[in-house]
């Protein structure tokens, strides 16, 4: 029940806001807040112990819930949590609490609707971390795809309605793509198994030709390649990332990317495990063209956010390079590059937000002798900028470091060439703090330091890259069960249930209504 | 005692939290204690822990201790762990107390800059992670110094940020030996793959038994940590950015640039000389770099117009002396020299800051002269750093330090006639370019007036470091002069194996010593028989044309910035400049707008006119028609 509560805690906070923010816009902020807050504490004081301390008698999944929703078709509501999962739960509400910090001051418009379309977006995200049935989790897909283009397109900045049909139609494109494969494998699944269904464990260890998986395998990897980004289909992401509001890049950053790292990891893989192990040189041979490639642009860029917005490119490279290396130590150095990255690169959008509120440009060619006005805020980017280039003491080097070693053994040449992609970091990290903070003032600015909301939101984000830099222990004990089971061999995973195929087509264990976990 | 060894590096961290999060707000008095307390009190922990080690059992040379686990993943478990041997104490040693010296002198050298407490923020972590450096027990917790030590040189180097020629430095510096430890991480992965370990001593341990010597592999893993090395100790090819990180403030030349983190190459190969043993062909590299570097770095140091740019040099040449020392398996020589070196330069650091501050920041040797009255105290220390650095026999500490290095080059079992040779030529270029400086500084007549006189926090450094540079090579003096201590030697020995000498060569060493010597004195000679004792014949000899073409090539570093500009930078910035609309981009935008020139194109078709649709309709049917009949 926890977990559809942490989703229905923020649709309801949105349709709050959005009824408050009419008349009252500093309700629709702490409406916003609230729900989000409360979601924290929620998943805080459930989700995290059932999932990080189990019960010996629940299977893989220690926290879930199924109800039928459309039996005849072989779909259920059907939400579950693990270790990984958990660990995205609670990057989504914290840098969702972020997001809304950064918001406070920045919308003065339509309030009420922009934290409605804020709030949704994330409960999408959750569901997609959660969601177990294929039907379901493309609907999650979807759900948090339209308020996303409403963030952009309403609250976005000069060029938002090219940089949101843009993102609308590559996203779209692609999950149609998805859904194409979804409802492939749940007929391929059906004809070779007399039951059809699009519940996961299900579909889990699927046989099928090698033809068939790869063509199924590819629709997913599309689908989530273009959303993580990887190279070459990552030209939504720099308009997307630039136009949006602060709050709206920091939770396409931190979050929507992930979903694309999420996919791979829970979908493309286990389901589909001999196709990726086929496609496997391709996609590392993309993910370090994608290292290198992106790091290089991020350096040309003379628009701070958009050279934000490249790094992007560059770090998630290194994610998709451990997913398809697929062994314990790549993967547990994904996910934690999944959350620092989404620390570092979430709090450097703050930093531009809070840079543009100030000056009205994001024009690094104008900036400059910023530190001289703004020590805290220069501080606050330099040490954003440290663990965007890998240094060690910061999470992003543990993620980083975590990948390289783990994947190193399966492809040494690949692994040093994106091992290059650190220098080539350092290069774009400390020219953002050299155009903006350091050198002479190019222009007169007199610029405000931070403010202690501000000041709050950065030092969160902060010390927790530190604490994860210097002691990651706990995520990694809370993600290895659930890693282990991904990489078991699906074929010989066990169901979660036993598998009711009474007379056709209905296969769920749906019958036994809800089997929450939560103690 | 040992129990607290995690305090060491602690309190400098500890201090650079207080100075960090205080900011501009502390009180000056909080930012001087803090800064320079917290590595005061490190050293004084560094000598009580030096006294319980050598106070400890007898036959126990190392000690271990975990604080936390950082990360245990796959099979990979990495402590915070320390490890505290004789290489380690030595390094700690030098780096707290040479370090208390520089944060002591600071106080007065960086009195009146507005970023007072940002420079101790920046100092006192440089010292935190550099002793997490010296004393992480595995590679990983090595590799966090590593780029922290990196990462604050960064940070001082373009400490005066407004300056954007700072900031280019600080970048440099940064990027160029990023690009060594891009190369020593690759090591790392190659270490973990082939042994499952990054714990140094069990790698160690491992390699012997698994690996042959001469093998591919250690080779490899030998070369990539040379690349590591040679980037942080500003080694060729990778030396390019220390002349440039003199743009910081001259205490942090001294710290960070001349006494520690420049030596932290020289401590890697130290630190992981078990694997080195099994690479002679690294090794060789290695001594190659070494000699190469030295004699390269001496003629550049001998046409500097900046002092400090002099002593920049100076040090990428007597680092290529450690360098040497490793490749001839001569270890505890390099880390002698490593500790001599420490002294004599952080002191000629200080005492250059000392006239560059009296001279109201001027740092043109040309505008100098004829300091010697105007400032005795610092004209004494600097000529016993100068006399250090040239190795002038026996009253000098870098006589002995660097004589042992010169001899054991010539009698190892690794070494040989050339690299002795080398050593020797650079040897005497050392005093040249050394007295050279010296003399410009201080005699001749006076260009600038003095504006500035060092107070005590200024002077006590410079008396204690000059004390050092003239009596430290007492811990450990040659066989041949009065029978001869080895005070050093004794205490790394249980860290470090000794250099295995021919036995055919040990009649030499007094002859070895009397060379070097004289190369040493024939230096100073000449430059001041060029200089002072007939000016005319030396000033004929600069104006000569191949003495002025020359002069401008060594000036630049033997043209290596022009060369890796040419290779490196500009085609980087070249790619970026032409790509900054990302061409990938412009493939979709093309498909995106032949859509719309299609969408265009065929719109432009519903013009409304029913004689143009009944054209249309008619040729289509007639064609229909004619394909029906005819096909």
């Amino acid at each position: 029940m926890t977990l559809i509560g942490l989703i229905v805690v923020l649709l309801a906070g949105g349709l709050l806001a959005a009824m408050l923010g009419r008349h009252h816009p500093a309700a629709a902020r702490w409406t916003a807040l609230a729900a989000l807050a409360l979601d924290l504490l929620l998943a805080l004081a459930w989700v995290l112990p059932a999932v990080a301390r189990p019960m010996q008698s629940a299977g893989p999944w220690p926290l879930e819930i199924m109800i039928p929703w459309i039996p005849s078709l072989g779909i259920g509501f059907h939400l579950a949590a693990d270790g990984l999962s958990v660990v995205l739960i609670l990057l989504t509400l914290f840098l969702g609490l972020a997001s809304v910090a950064c918001s406070w001051r920045e919308i003065s418009e339509r309030g009420g609707f922009f934290f409605f379309n804020l709030l949704w977006v994330l409960a999408g995200i959750l569901g997609v971390f959660t969601a177990l049935d294929l039907f379901l989790f493309y609907f999650f897909w979807e759900l948090m795809m339209v308020p996303m283009f409403f963030l952009i397109v309403l609250w976005g900045h000069e060029n938002r309605i090219y940089a949101a049909i843009k993102f609308f139609l590559f996203t779209q494109l692609a999950g149609l793509l998805m859904l194409a494969a979804i409802i492939g494998l749940y007929f391929v699944h059906g004809r070779a198994t007399g039951v059809y269904t699009f519940d996961y464990p299900a579909l889990l260890g699927t046989h099928m030709t090698a033809a068939t998986g790869m063509a199924l395998m590819l629709g997913f990897f599309v689908a989530f390649a273009v959303k993580l980004p990887a190279f070459p289909v990552h030209v939504w992401l720099p308009d997307a990332h630039t136009e949006a509001p602060t709050a709206g890049s920091v939770v396409l950053a931190g979050l929507l990317l992930k979903t694309g790292a999420y996919g791979l990891l829970r979908f493309v893989v286990p389901l589909f495990p001999d196709a990726a192990r086929t496609f496997a040189p391709a996609a590392m041979v993309l993910a370090v063209a994608g290292i290198l490639y992106g790091a290089l642009l991020a350096f040309s860029q003379t628009d701070l956010k958009r050279l934000v917005a490249y790094t992007s490119v560059s770090h998630m490279g290194f994610v998709m390079l451990a997913v398809f290396a697929w062994n314990e130590m790549a993967l547990q150095g994904a996910l934690i590059q999944i959350i620092c990255h989404g620390l570092s690169t979430g709090a450097l959008f703050v930093i531009v937000g809070m840079l543009q509120e100030r000056m009205h440009t994001r024009d690094l060619s104008r900036m400059g002798g910023l530190w001289d006005q703004a020590p805290r805020l220069g501080g606050f980017a330099m040490l954003f900028a440290l663990a965007s280039l890998g240094l060690p003491g910061l999470g992003n080097f543990v993620g980083e470091f975590l990948i390289l070693i783990g994947v190193f053994p399966q492809a040494p040449i690949l692994t040093t060439l994106a091992a290059a992609g650190l220098v080539a970091a350092s290069i774009y990290s400390l020219w953002i703090v050299q155009q903006a903070f350091h050198g002479e003032a190019r222009e007169k600015w007199r610029i405000q330091d931070l403010t202690g909301r501000e000041a709050a939101t950065l030092g969160l984000l902060a010390a927790a890259l530190l604490w994860l830099g210097v002691y990651p222990q706990p995520v990694f004990e809370t993600a290895r069960p659930a890693l282990a089971s991904l990489r078991e061999t699906p074929g010989s995973m066990p169901a979660p249930e036993p598998v009711t195929a009474s007379g056709g087509a209905i296969s769920n264990s749906g019958r036994q209504g809800e089997i929450d976990a939560i103690r | 005692m040992l129990e607290l060894l995690w305090l060491i590096p602690a309190l400098p961290l500890a201090g650079f939290a207080i100075l960090a999060l205080g900011g501009a707000r502390l009180p000056r008095w909080a930012a001087t204690w803090t800064g320079v307390g917290s590595v005061g009190a490190s050293a004084v922990l560094t000598g009580a822990a030096a006294v319980a080690f050598l106070g400890g059992l007898p036959g126990t040379p190392a000690y271990t201790r975990t604080v936390w686990t950082w990360f245990d993943v796959a099979g990979l478990s990495i402590g915070v762990s320390f490890y505290l041997d004789a290489l380690a104490l030595t390094m700690m040693g030098v780096i707290t107390g040479v370090g208390f010296l520089i944060h002591l002198y600071s106080v007065e050298y960086m009195a009146h800059d507005d970023g007072y407490s940002r420079f101790f923020a920046y100092m006192n972590l440089f010292v935190g992670a550099m002793l997490v450096l010296v004393m992480a027990d595995n590679l990983i917790l090595l590799y966090l110094g590593w780029e922290g030590v990196g990462a604050c040189s960064y940070l001082l180097i373009g400490f005066w940020y407004r300056d954007p020629a700072n900031g280019y430095a600080a970048r440099k510096a940064f990027v160029v030996t990023r690009v060594g430890d891009t190369a020593m991480a690759v090591a790392l992965f190659l270490l973990f793959d082939h042994l499952g370990s990054l714990q140094i001593q069990d790698i160690m341990r491992q390699a012997a038994s698994a690996w042959t010597v001469g093998a591919a592999l250690p080779t490899l893993v030998a070369l990539l940590l040379v690349g590591g090395a040679v980037g942080k100790s500003a080694q060729l090819p990778l030396q390019t950015w220390l002349p440039d990180a003199m743009a910081g403030p001259t205490p942090v030349s001294a710290l960070i640039h001349a006494a520690t983190m420049v030596t932290a190459g020289v401590y890697l190969i130290a630190r992981t000389h078990g694997l080195f043993d099994l690479a002679p062909a690294a090794l060789t590299v290695v001594a190659v770099i070494g000699a190469v570097t030295l004699l390269l770095a001496g003629f550049s140091g001998l046409c500097q117009k900046d002092i400090k740019r002099v002593l920049a040099y100076s040090t990428v040449s007597q680092i290529g002396y450690m360098f040497l020392a490793l490749g001839v398996g001569a270890w505890a020589a390099a880390m002698f020299h490593f500790m001599i070196h420490a002294f004599f330069k952080a002191l000629l650091f200080l005492a250059a800051g000392a006239v560059i501050h009296a001279l109201g920041g001027e740092q043109d040797l040309s505008k100098m002269g004829g300091l010697r009255r105007e400032l005795p105290l610092v004209y004494v220390v600097f000529l016993a750093g100068a006399a250090s650095l040239s190795a002038v026999p026996l009253v000098t500490a870098g006589f002995y330090s660097k004589d042992l290095i010169i001899w054991e080059v010539f009698a190892s079992d690794r070494g040989g006639a050339l690299l002795w040779g080398a050593a020797l030529a650079g040897a005497l270029l050392t005093s040249v370019y050394t007295f050279r400086m010296f003399f410009l500084c201080f005699e001749g007549p006076q260009v600038t007036p003095v504006s500035h006189r060092p107070g005590w926090h200024m002077t006590l450094p410079l008396a204690v470091l000059a004390l050092l540079s003239l009596a430290g090579g007492f811990l450990e003096i040659p066989r041949t002069l009065a029978g001869g201590a080895h005070l050093f030697s004794d205490f790394i020995q249980s860290a470090l194996p000794p250099t295995r000498l021919l036995h055919a060569r040990e009649g030499y060493e007094a002859l070895c010593q009397l060379a070097s010597g004289a190369a040493a004195l024939l230096g100073i000679g000449l430059i001041w028989a060029l200089m002072l004792r007939s000016p005319r014949t030396g000033q004929a000899l600069a104006r000569s044309s191949a003495a002025t073409v020359l002069g401008r090539f060594w000036l630049n570093g033997w043209g290596f910035d022009r060369l890796y500009d040419l290779l490196f930078e500009r085609p980087y910035i070249f790619l970026a400049r032409i790509d900054r609309n990302d061409i990938i981009d412009g493939f979709f935008n093309l498909a995106a707008r032949s859509v719309l020139a299609l969408y265009a194109w065929a719109g432009a078709t519903q013009t409304g006119r029913i004689r143009t649709y009944a054209a249309g309709l008619t040729v289509g049917a007639a064609a229909l028609i004619a394909w029906v009949v005819w096909l």
